[in-house]
This record gives C-alpha cells, sequence and structure tokens, in this order.
C-alpha cells in the first residue's frame, strides 16, 4: 500500500464514522443542528479523499477540472438558492424534488461506465466485464430512474401541478405497471447478457414504472412513498458505489437506504396504513367514499367567530390542534398571535401534535417552530391525550382524521386502530374548517355530530384574524 | 476490493442504518429525511469518478459533470434546507417572549 491508498483509507473511515454520527445526531433536538454539519463537513471530507487520492496515484487531467468546476457550481448554486427560497410548507415536495435528483445521478453514472467502458492503468479498472459490474449497473439504473420519476410525480402531485388521472383508480393500471414491470426484467437480464443496446429499454420502462407506480397514489399518502424514494435514492447510491468499486458510497447508501425504510413504517402506522396498501390500493377516498363512512351528518351545531372568542376568554385551559389545513392556509402566524395573547390574559395553552400532522410526521413541529411557538408547547399525543377530560376549549385547526373518534369506537371503520387525539374529552370543541368535506380518508367524522362540538366555518386564516379582532374587543390580553 | 467483502460492507452499513434511525422522536422526522436524503447524494464521489477516469472521452465528460451537477443539487440544498429546519427548533423561545 502506497501513501495516497493509505491516505484515502484513513479518510473514507473518518468520513463513514461522522457520517454515522451525524445521523445519531439528528435523533436528538439539541444536537441535531451540529449533526446536519457534522454529516455535511464529512461529505466535503470524502470530496477532499477522493480528489487528493487521484492526484496522488493517477493525476487528474485540466479538462477533468474544468468539468468538475463546471458541474459543481451549476449543481451546488442551484441547490442553495432553492434551500433558500422555498417556502416551509412545501418541504415535502422540496425533498422530493433533491431526492430524484439524487437517483438521477446515479443513473447518469451507470449510464456513463456503460456505454462508455473506462480503460485505466492502474487500477484494472475493467468495467462491464464481469458479471457484478453488469447487475450493479443494471440495479443502479433500474433503482435510479424509478427514484427520479418517482419523486418528479410525487413532487407535480403535492404542488398542485399533477392531478390524478381517473384511469389509474381503475385496475388497469396494475396490468401497465406489469408491462412495464415484465419489460424491465427483460431489459435487465438481456443487458446483464452483454447486450448494451437494452439499456436504453431499461431506462425507459423503468422510467415509466416510477411513474405508474406513483401516479395513482392520493395526496395524503404523498409523504410515504416520498420517504420510500428515499430509501431508494440510498438504494440507488450503494448500487452505484459497486459500479465504481467505492466502500463509502456503499456504506452511505445502505445506510440511507435502511434510514428511508424505517421512517417508511413509522408514517404508515401513524396513518394506520400498511405500506402495500399505500403502493398498490390507489387512493383511499375513491375507496372509501363507495364503501363506508359516507353516512350523513345530524347534529351539526355551527357558531360564530364571536361565541367561540367568549368561551375563549372564559377558559383557563387550552388545546390546540393543528393540521394540514393549517399549514395550507399558511395560518401559523396568525394561530400564534392569538395563542400570545391568550397566554396574555393567564390562559394554558398547550398544541396537541398527532405524529402524521401536517403532511410528514414533524413536518407540524417544524411549521410551528418557525411561527415562534415555543418548543415546550409542543406535545406529542400520548402526552396530551390524558389532559384532555381537564381541558376547557380545544381549537382543531385544519385537522379532521386525527380527531375521529371512529378509530377508537366502530370496529367497522377503516379509520379502526387509528392512533388519535381524544378531543371529544374536551368540555368545548371547536372545529374551524372550510365547509363539511371530508377529510384525506374521505370518511365521516363523528366529531362534528356530537354536542360539545361547534363548527366555525371559514378559511383558517381568516377565522384567526377574526378571533383576534374579537378578542381585542373583548381586552383579552391587553394589560 | 473484492465482491464479497463488498457485500459485507453493505450488509454492515444497512444494519447501522436501521440502528442509528431506529429512536427518533417524530419532531425530527422531517428534517431527517431530509439530512438523509442530502446524505444520499454521495453519489457525487461516483460522479467524481467518472470524470476523473474519462480520460478526454467528451461526451463521457458531460455525462460525468450533469451526473456531479444533479448530486451536488441534491447535497447542498438538502443540507441547507436542513439546517434552515433545525435553526427553528434551537432557537430560544425566552428571547421571543
Amino acid at each position: 500500500m502506497n501513501l495516497p491508498v493509505i491516505i484515502k483509507f484513513v479518510i473514507d473511515l473518518l468520513a463513514v464514522l461522522l457520517l454515522a454520527l451525524g445521523i445519531k445526531g439528528l435523533s436528538k433536538v439539541k444536537s441535531a443542528r451540529d449533526a446536519n454539519r457534522l454529516a455535511a463537513f464529512a461529505m466535503s471530507l470524502s470530496v477532499v479523499g477522493l480528489l487528493s487520492y487521484y492526484l496522488g496515484t493517477s493525476g487528474i487531467a485540466i479538462q477533468s477540472w474544468i468539468w468538475i468546476i463546471i458541474g459543481s457550481i451549476i449543481g451546488s448554486l442551484f441547490g442553495a438558492i432553492l434551500a433558500k427560497k422555498v417556502p416551509m410548507t412545501s418541504m415535502p415536495e422540496t425533498v422530493a424534488l433533491f431526492n430524484g435528483c439524487g437517483g438521477m445521478s446515479s443513473l447518469l453514472v451507470a449510464l456513463g461506465v456503460a456505454i462508455f467502458p473506462i480503460s485505466s492503468g492502474q487500477e484494472n479498472f475493467d468495467f462491464f466485464k464481469s458479471l457484478i459490474n453488469e447487475v450493479s449497473i443494471s440495479v443502479s439504473i433500474f433503482v435510479g430512474a424509478i427514484t427520479f420519476t418517482g419523486s418528479i410525480v410525487a413532487m407535480a402531485k403535492l404542488q398542485g401541478w399533477l392531478s390524478t388521472p381517473g384511469w389509474t383508480q381503475s385496475k388497469v393500471r396494475h396490468f401497465v405497471n406489469i408491462v412495464f414491470a415484465v419489460a424491465s426484467i427483460i431489459a435487465f437480464f438481456d443487458l446483464i447478457n452483454g447486450n448494451i443496446s437494452s439499456i436504453w429499454l431499461l431506462v425507459i420502462v423503468s422510467s415509466l414504472l416510477g411513474i405508474g407506480v406513483t401516479l395513482p397514489i392520493g395526496g395524503a399518502d404523498m409523504p410515504v412513498v416520498i420517504s420510500l424514494l428515499n430509501s431508494y435514492s440510498g438504494i440507488a447510491a450503494a448500487a452505484a458505489g459497486f459500479v465504481v468499486d467505492s466502500q463509502l458510497l456503499i456504506v452511505a447508501g445502505a445506510m440511507v437506504g435502511a434510514a428511508g425504510l424505517i421512517l417508511t413504517q413509522v408514517m404508515c402506522k401513524g396513518m394506520n396504513r400498511s405500506l402495500v396498501s399505500v403502493l398498490f390500493g390507489g387512493s383511499l377516498s375513491a375507496q372509501s367514499t363507495a364503501s363506508s363512512g359516507s353516512g350523513e351528518y345530524t347534529n351539526i351545531t355551527s357558531c360564530s367567530v364571536e361565541e367561540c372568542a367568549l368561551t375563549l376568554e372564559a377558559a383557563s385551559k387550552v388545546i390546540i390542534v393543528p393540521g394540514y389545513g393549517l399549514a395550507v392556509a399558511q395560518a401559523q402566524h396568525t394561530l400564534r398571535e392569538v395563542t400570545k395573547k391568550l397566554e396574555q390574559n393567564g390562559i394554558e395553552v398547550v398544541y396537541a401534535i398527532h405524529p402524521v400532522a401536517g403532511r410528514m410526521p414533524g413536518h407540524m413541529n417544524v411549521l410551528l417552530a418557525e411561527a415562534d411557538v415555543p418548543y415546550e408547547q409542543l406535545k406529542e399525543m400520548d402526552v396530551v391525550n390524558p389532559d384532555f377530560p381537564a381541558t376547557d376549549v380545544v381549537l382543531v385547526l385544519g385537522a379532521n382524521d386525527v380527531v375521529n373518534p371512529q378509530a377508537k369506537n366502530d370496529s367497522s371503520s377503516p379509520l379502526y386502530g387509528m392512533p388519535v387525539l381524544d378531543v371529544q374529552e374536551a368540555r368545548t370543541v371547536f372545529v374551524i374548517k372550510r365547509g363539511m368535506s371530508a377529510g384525506y380518508s374521505g370518511i365521516k367524522n363523528d366529531l362534528f355530530d356530537l354536542p360539545n362540538t361547534s363548527m366555525v366555518f371559514g378559511d383558517a386564516k381568516k377565522v384567526l384574524n377574526d378571533l383576534i379582532g374579537e378578542l381585542k374587543d373583548l381586552g383579552v390580553g391587553e394589560k | 476490493m473484492s465482491f464479497i467483502s463488498l457485500l459485507w460492507v453493505l450488509l454492515l452499513g444497512s444494519l447501522l442504518g436501521l440502528e442509528l434511525i431506529g429512536k427518533v422522536p417524530p419532531t425530527l422526522h422531517t428534517p431527517l429525511m431530509s439530512g438523509a436524503n442530502a446524505i444520499s447524494g454521495i453519489t457525487m464521489l461516483a460522479a467524481l469518478t467518472l470524470i476523473v477516469k474519462a480520460e478526454g472521452n467528451v461526451p463521457l465528460l458531460i455525462i460525468g459533470s450533469v451526473s456531479l451537477g444533479f448530486a451536488l443539487f441534491n447535497v447542498v440544498g438538502g443540507f441547507f434546507v436542513t439546517d434552515r429546519m433545525l435553526a427553528m427548533f434551537s432557537r430560544k423561545p425566552s428571547n421571543k417572549k
């Protein structure tokens, strides 16, 4: 072993260690930010390690430097700009976009190696010769393409650029996807047999498969899909690691792949959905409106913002249940103003965070933190559920399925078994909602029919603004 | 590196990932997903290798460069966005009241 090899070995080892510590540190609120930086540092370290290795052995041609610099500058610049500009509410689609580009990168590497076998002096880099290389190239292309097109479709659907086409909800889609999958497998084996031209077939059909699998999935399940695709991009990176013979890539890719799987499972549990039904069941609302829970509401009480303000003024403990609707209305800052007024009046305010509030687990926490809600006031479901009986007022803002008592009481409900917030235990519940439309699941919410529930109809932001005015008139929060 | 030892690396890396992620509070799931996503941009190393080994083959240089761009978009954007999210948690509630 000569010196450059040893140096690279040490740097790679250090980078893996730091990446692992980074992921570990991301699991605690206090250390998370430093851990993220540590991981970023480890990534730059790995680049330094690789470049110094080539400088010390084969050298790097001027021409290579030019292309390295062009690629780096353009990629980093766009990444940094997007990351700075994007609003917090669009986080899921942003992650999807980044993720898709990671998949695309792995795909391109494999494609490049396959089309232009590289001759190399020192290490016998005889690509595409051994079966292993062929398999890893094929896997890298297959997974990379699915990750790319799947992520782009996911992003477009979350952005509202793409709706769910009708045919994708019928059985036809399974047939179509099976055709794509079989074609991928054929191309895969043809490629391994040495027929390089079938690489294009593989690229095309696996891209189509990514679209075909993601397109039928409803908006509510999209975060699960993004998390799964995140796991895929790790797998694609690991496969690319086999292609270029890099242990560091394999370890990092495998870690991300495993992490994505765990997160995916956590999300599925929170929504009471199995991964299989998310992937192959189509949009949940499409099935369930037909089957069950489409009963009529019989006992809706609607009330004005003024009444709501009066009840709030008299309360001593208030729990806020924020949901996806709050994020859509961008009302988290207005909400914070309301709660500030209540706090100034000596009212205890707590936010109850369901594990899948918002669009991704933890998304709501990020949005509320953005609006300066103190971290201590965010309570997780298990902590807050025993508090509801001793609570005067619950404000439900844009949440629906996560406060549906059916999940506990009605074993025939598709929601049955999903962990929910027991808001009906509180003395008074106000549900701020645009109209009587159902939640993600398309299931009737029994909460709305209960005698202690009142509906305040309107856009979350507008209602909260009116509420601020009413509270002001009552002299709440003015010392 | 023999194929078998690379497979060992794959196996141990996966187990490490499972073990590291196992105990994360839900609050941090979104930042964690975004951070892990940034790390998956590690394919930039493969893109770099491709460019260095291209030896003047222009189409390959271009493919490598585009690939590097995509990967760095993922890495730089991913880490920045994660940092933005985490910055909100670390704000002290006391100086905002």
